[in-house]
Parts: structure tokens; C-alpha cells; sequence
């Protein structure tokens, strides 16, 4: 017998540390479980909103009580909405100096180290924790440069852009859209409102960190992001929370306006513990000539739904996707992207890598269509699996519609396991069995990791090599 | 004092003999040559030395400079001072030829690897074996051609500075200036404390080594162990015959 055979080990559940700390829960304010109109009458008074937002998130409950589950994807019967916390304020009101968070809150997102970030390389930072966002700042150079960006409850009270949040909000994902987001229309709560005029290049990225440290809770933020003509902008979001024996769950949404001949990339680093249902919503909506860049790490949640969808409204419109999943034991991550080529000479890239360990279950689901006017499109397709183990399971289910001849469209699917040959050629070099996985793993991730912030490449990696610690058969 | 003392080996692939009864040894600063016809278990042979999983060892041992590594995971293998030359060099994505070999210097000597130094040696090496410069940031062997990647099997060699080298077919698919480039190379190699252990059909990579011993592996042992001219022999007769002997 060799020993390498002798060394392979079962791994427990990976030290998820900083994520893992969970704070004491010091709420000031919280509603009762479940869902009822009554629940959502008190978050909308407890939130001081203008009548029309109390009327559609009344609206919105209706439609969530009328929707069924989903007939696809992961099985969601684990989640009992009756037991979800809807509402949970933080024990602060907002603030724009960290020296005026409380200490228990500011030190979790210093332990995330969202403060060094911000000093270092952010235009500006909104962070939530549960249902509130705790702090928001944008530096002041791009605040003179008109840029707005604040957290979602003062954009929607504003006197100045208050009209242009009820213009766009929930237009883009409409509440019938699916029950999860008619849900979110019913409690949303938090999230981040950025408004970039017209011709205004912000140069570094602003970021909002969005944290649910109570159990059995859900956070339900909401990102809406208006790019005017000609301008471009980065945004970044993280996510994470502590593991807990109940269920959580994530049912945010994203409204992306991309203006024309404007830029936006959204990243988004999800790292949430692994008793979240992540059932996220993303849409983004593209004039002439503009451009939406998504970058997408999903790593963690129990079960995660999330396919970000572009419209690409505008002639020469473009969409590019660049994700990469990883699934551990206990997850089933379905995950991918849409795209409705609405316009001529539109162009979609998606790339996609996932990767499976442990049990862990990958699902790359995709969309890509093109509407009979849209002539002159091209869009490729590229999802790649790896499999680490036999316990593991990867699926691939792409789908395409296409209405017209003119179009030039790829697709390309891969899918492996790591290669005994590879692992064995690494380690005749010298590096250890762990490290030889690590290092396959993180090198088939490399292209992803590219396309990332840096300190985003590194934490991936870093999450990768934890995940590889110890290792699989 | 022999390097490699390999006693009384059987080792199987998925439960089918391959190597049964062998016994080879290689001493210090000698040049070895391992021939056989094909599917005779050459590449076998080699890959057990250096420890791939798949070839269980189902009785004898190995023994290098002293230690029994017949139990050992490659890893360790490789830093008691061996290496295996691959016939067909994995192509690894998203690591550079230039960081797996750094990494993989630190694995074997465990000190760290001063970069500045690290790039001067490997551009000089590189020069050395005509590889152009642009390679060592190109992903691990990925999309190398056939010549490449035994140029950078010699390369990582030498990088690597190891006690036995083996050399598993590195001059087998290459034009005869490659053969050329890949020889002077492994000529380089030597500095008569180390040791090669080469594998070949085509025996030009020979032409500037001293040769110290040839072994045929037939029937899944050593067959035959002579000196240089026993190459000549084959080359002109083939490995029938040899059986009897």
C-alpha cells in the first residue's frame, strides 16, 4: 500500500474563522417571525416610508402569498418562511465615520477589513448589517463629481432623487418576476443607491458589504445603480455571515441602468455561511453602445439561485459574465446568466468555471436569447466543471433561444475531474499532495481570480487552499 | 556507495504484473542506460521509483542514498534528490513555468528561493537550452509543443539540481538539433557526483555521455546488464535473442 494512499483524510467542515464570529445579538428593534400584513405595515413605519412604498410593499405581499415555489433548481423545502425574521435593526443609526459605529458592529467589518480597504483603494464604502446599513461614505472628490451614492432608505425619503428611485425601483425586477422577489418587494430593507451623472469617470471602485449576523434572520437589500451616458463605474459587493443551525435567508436585489456608451462592472464576492439560501436577484438593463461587466465568486450558502440577467436594449449593447462556483458538502449552487440580445449587433460573452468537492453540487444554468430584430449578434458560451471527488456532482444546462439567422453563437462545455497524472507530476517537484490540489485547483480558477479586485484574487485563493486543507480522496 | 539499490521489485497496475523479480542498482556519478521493447514495463519501472499511486508495489524495495523509500509519497522523493524526466509532461493551467519552479525549489531544498538570483539563473538556463525567454511566463507546459516541454523537463532538471535524474524518453519526437540542444544540456548536468538513469530508443543522446552500464528489461526484469557495446548489439539486431541469454 502507498502511502500516499494512507495520508488522504475526511475533512471536517473548513475553519471559515473571521467569517465564523458571530456577534451577540443586540437588536434595537426587530418584528416577529413569518410574514403576515401587519409585519410589513411595521417595517414600512418603522422605516418612515413615503406612502407609495407602503403601498407596493403591500402590493408586493399579495403577489408573494399568490406566487408558487419554483418547480427547478435546488429543493427549497428546508427554508419555512414562518420562521424567518424579517426585520432586524441594528442597535445604530446610520453613520458616515467608522469612530462613530458601535464597537461590536465596526469591529466585525474590521476583522472583514472593509475599513483598510476603504482607505486604500475605495471611492467609497455602504456597509449593512442585518436590515440596516450602518455606515455609508463616499470620498469627497467623487462626491463633486456629482456622484451619489447613499444607502437605499434616504435615496427613496430624498427630495431630490427620491422621484428618480420611483422611477426605477422594481421596473427592472418586477415583483410578479418570481415569489422571491415579490418577497423582496414586501421587506426589503437596506442596500445602496448609486447615481452616476453623465461623462463621469469614477475612477476607483465604490463598495457596499452587506452582513447578517442574526439567526434565522433575512436580509433582503436592495442595490439600484443608474450610470448616465458616456460614464463608468465599478462597484463591488461582498456578503457574508456567521453559521448557524437555522436556515437563513439572502433574497436581495440588483437593478443595474447602464446608460449609452456608459460602463459598469459589477463584482460580486459572496461568502455567505452555509445555512444561507442565497436566492438573489440581478438585472441589468444596457443602452447604445454601453457595456455591463459582472464578475461573480459564489463560494458559499447552503443553496444559492443567482443568474444575473442582462438586457441589451441599445444597438452594440454588450454584456460580459465571469463567474466561478465552488460547492463544498452540504451545497447546491445553481448558478449562471442571462442574456436577451434585444437590439442589432449586440455582443454576450458568459465564462464560467465551477468547482465541486465533497459532496458539493454544481449547477451552471444559462440563458442566452435573441430577439428577431436583433441581426448582426454574436455571443459565446464557456462553462467549465471540475469534479474533485466521486461523491461530487456537476450539471450543465445551458439554454438558447435564437429568432433570427444572422447571428454568430458559441457554446462550449467542459467537464473533469483533477487528474491523478497532474497530481502526481506536481509532486515528483516536490510539492505536497495538498498543495499539488491547491495548486490545480487555484490555477484552473486563475483566469477568474484575473478578472477579480485584488484583494478579492487573494481572499479566493485563500478560500480555495482552505477548502483544499486536509483535503479529499 | 550506490545511489539507487532497487531489490527483488514486483509491482502490478490494476492488479496485472508488470515487474517481477527486478534488481537494478545505479552508483554515484554513473550514467546508466534502462532498454526494452516496447510495453516491457520501462515507464513502469520508472514512475514506481518515483512513486506514482497507480503502480502498487507488491514486493521488494527501493532504496536511495541510503533511505527506504519504497513507502514514500513522491514528494518526499523528490526531495531526498530524485527526478523523473516525463515522457509526456502534464500541462498544468494558471500556474507560469517560472512560479511552479520556484515553488517547486522551495519544496525541495526548503530555503527560500531568492527571486533576483532565481530569474538570472533560470534566463541562463533557458538560454542554454534555446528556449525563448517568453516561456517562463507561459502557463505550466500548456500548449508547448512536443519539444518544449522535454526542454522544459531538462530545464526543470537542472533547476532542480537533483542526485539521480531519469530520464524517461526525453529524446524520443524531437529533430536532431533538439536532440542536440536536450544532450548538451544533460552533459551540463553532470558534475560527477550525480547520476542518470536514461531511457531511449534513439541512442544519439548518448553520443556525449560516458555510459557506465546498459540493462535490458524484458519479461519484467533485467534481462541482460553489459557495457556500452551491448547498444550496439541492439542497434543492430533488435532485442531478440537476448532472452536466451
Amino acid at each position: 500500500m502507498n502511502a500516499l494512499h494512507k495520508r488522504k483524510t475526511q475533512v471536517e467542515d473548513i475553519d471559515r474563522t473571521v467569517y465564523d464570529i458571530r456577534d451577540r445579538v443586540n437588536a434595537s428593534y426587530q418584528v416577529g417571525q413569518g410574514l403576515t400584513a401587519k409585519i410589513v405595515n411595521e417595517i414600512s413605519a418603522a422605516k418612515n416610508d413615503p406612502e407609495w412604498m407602503r403601498l407596493f410593499r403591500l402590493k408586493s405581499l399579495q403577489i408573494y402569498n399568490r406566487l408558487r415555489l419554483p418547480g427547478w433548481g435546488p429543493p427549497l423545502d428546508e427554508l419555512n418562511m414562518d420562521e424567518i425574521v424579517t426585520y432586524i435593526r441594528p442597535n445604530t443609526q446610520l453613520k458616515a465615520k467608522w469612530n462613530e459605529v458601535p464597537d461590536d458592529i465596526k469591529n466585525t467589518f474590521e476583522r472583514l477589513g472593509i475599513p483598510e480597504a476603504e482607505r486604500k483603494s475605495l471611492a467609497g464604502v455602504g456597509a449593512q448589517y442585518d436590515s440596516e446599513v450602518v455606515y455609508h461614505n463616499v470620498r469627497e472628490e467623487v462626491r463633486r463629481q456629482g456622484v451619489i451614492y447613499t444607502d437605499m432608505e434616504s435615496a427613496v425619503r430624498d427630495p431630490e432623487y427620491g422621484p428618480m428611485v420611483k422611477k426605477h425601483f422594481m421596473k427592472l425586477v418586477p415583483p410578479e418576476d418570481h415569489k422571491f422577489v415579490a418577497l423582496h418587494g414586501a421587506v426589503w430593507s437596506g442596500g445602496s443607491f448609486v447615481y452616476v451623472p453623465p461623462g463621469v469617470n469614477v475612477e476607483i471602485p465604490l463598495q457596499s458589504y452587506f452582513r447578517l449576523n442574526a439567526p434565522g434572520a433575512g436580509q433582503f437589500e436592495h442595490t439600484l445603480i443608474i450610470v448616465g451616458e458616456g460614464a463608468n463605474l465599478h462597484f463591488i459587493e461582498g456578503c457574508s455571515a456567521p453559521k448557524y443551525n437555522v436556515a437563513n435567508l439572502h433574497a436581495g436585489c440588483v437593478e443595474l441602468y447602464v446608460g449609452k456608451n456608459a460602463r459598469l462592472r459589477y463584482s460580486t464576492i459572496e461568502n455567505w455561511s452555509k445555512n444561507m439560501f442565497n436566492l438573489n436577484t440581478k438585472r441589468a438593463v444596457v443602452e447604445e453602445g454601453g457595456t455591463i461587466e459582472w464578475v461573480s465568486g459564489s463560494f458559499g450558502s447552503h443553496i444559492s439561485n443567482l443568474y444575473p440577467m442582462s438586457i441589451l436594449k441599445g444597438e452594440g449593447s454588450r454584456m460580459e459574465f465571469t463567474g466561478i462556483t465552488f460547492a463544498g458538502r452540504g451545497q447546491s449552487l445553481d448558478t449562471g446568466a442571462k442574456v436577451v440580445h434585444a437590439a442589432p449587433h449586440t455582443y454576450s460573452s458568459i465564462n464560467t468555471k465551477s468547482i465541486s468537492k465533497d459532496g458539493g453540487w454544481c449547477t451552471y444554468r444559462s440563458s442566452v436569447s435573441v430577439l428577431p430584430q436583433a441581426y448582426g449578434c454574436k455571443s459565446s458560451v464557456s462553462c467549465e466543471s471540475l469534479m474533485l471527488d466521486d461523491r461530487s456532482r456537476s450539471d450543465t444546462i445551458p439554454v438558447m433561444d435564437i429568432r433570427n439567422d444572422d447571428v454568430d453563437v458559441g457554446h462550449e462545455a467542459k467537464i473533469g475531474r483533477i487528474s491523478d497524472d497532474a497530481i502526481f507530476y506536481l509532486m515528483s517537484r516536490g510539492i505536497s499532495e495538498e498543495d499539488a490540489k491547491a495548486m490545480i485547483v487555484t490555477g484552473f480558477a486563475e483566469p477568474i481570480a484575473k478578472e477579480l479586485p485584488v484583494e478579492y484574487a487573494v481572499e479566493m485563493n485563500n478560500l480555495i487552499k482552505l477548502e483544499m486543507e486536509g483535503s479529499i480522496g | 556507495m550506490q545511489l539507487l539499490e532497487i531489490r527483488d521489485l514486483a509491482v502490478s497496475v490494476e492488479g496485472n504484473q508488470i515487474l517481477s523479480g527486478l534488481n537494478l542498482t545505479v552508483g554515484k556519478g554513473e550514467v546508466h542506460v534502462l532498454m526494452g521493447p516496447n510495453g516491457a514495463g520501462k515507464s513502469t519501472l520508472v514512475n514506481t521509483v518515483m512513486g506514482h499511486p497507480q503502480y502498487h508495489v507488491d514486493g521488494g524495495s527501493i532504496l536511495f542514498d541510503g533511505q527506504d523509500i519504497t513507502n514514500a509519497p513522491a514528494n518526499e522523493r523528490a526531495k531526498a534528490g530524485l527526478f523523473l524526466s516525463f515522457q509526456n509532461p502534464e500541462e498544468v493551467p494558471g500556474i507560469s513555468l517560472e512560479n511552479f519552479m520556484r515553488t517547486s525549489r522551495y519544496a525541495v531544498t526548503g530555503k527560500p528561493v531568492k527571486l533576483f538570483a532565481y530569474k538570472k539563473e533560470l534566463a541562463q538556463k533557458m538560454e542554454e537550452l534555446h528556449m525563448d525567454e517568453e516561456y517562463a511566463s507561459r502557463y505550466l507546459n500548456v500548449g508547448f509543443s512536443g519539444g518544449e516541454k522535454k526542454k522544459s523537463e531538462i530545464l526543470q532538471m537542472l533547476m532542480l539540481n537533483p542526485k539521480l535524474a531519469i530520464l524517461d524518453e526525453t529524446d524520443s519526437g524531437l529533430d536532431v538539433d533538439a536532440v542536440k540542444i536536450v544532450s548538451k544540456g544533460v552533459e551540463k548536468f553532470r558534475n560527477g557526483e550525480n547520476s542518470l538513469l536514461i531511457i531511449t530508443h534513439n541512442t544519439k543522446i548518448l553520443d556525449f555521455l560516458p555510459v557506465d552500464a546498459v540493462h535490458i528489461l524484458m519479461g519484467g526484469r533485467i534481462q541482460q546488464t553489459g557495457d556500452r557495446t551491448l547498444i550496439d548489439r541492439i542497434n543492430e539486431s533488435g532485442f531478440q535473442g537476448l532472452e536466451a541469454v
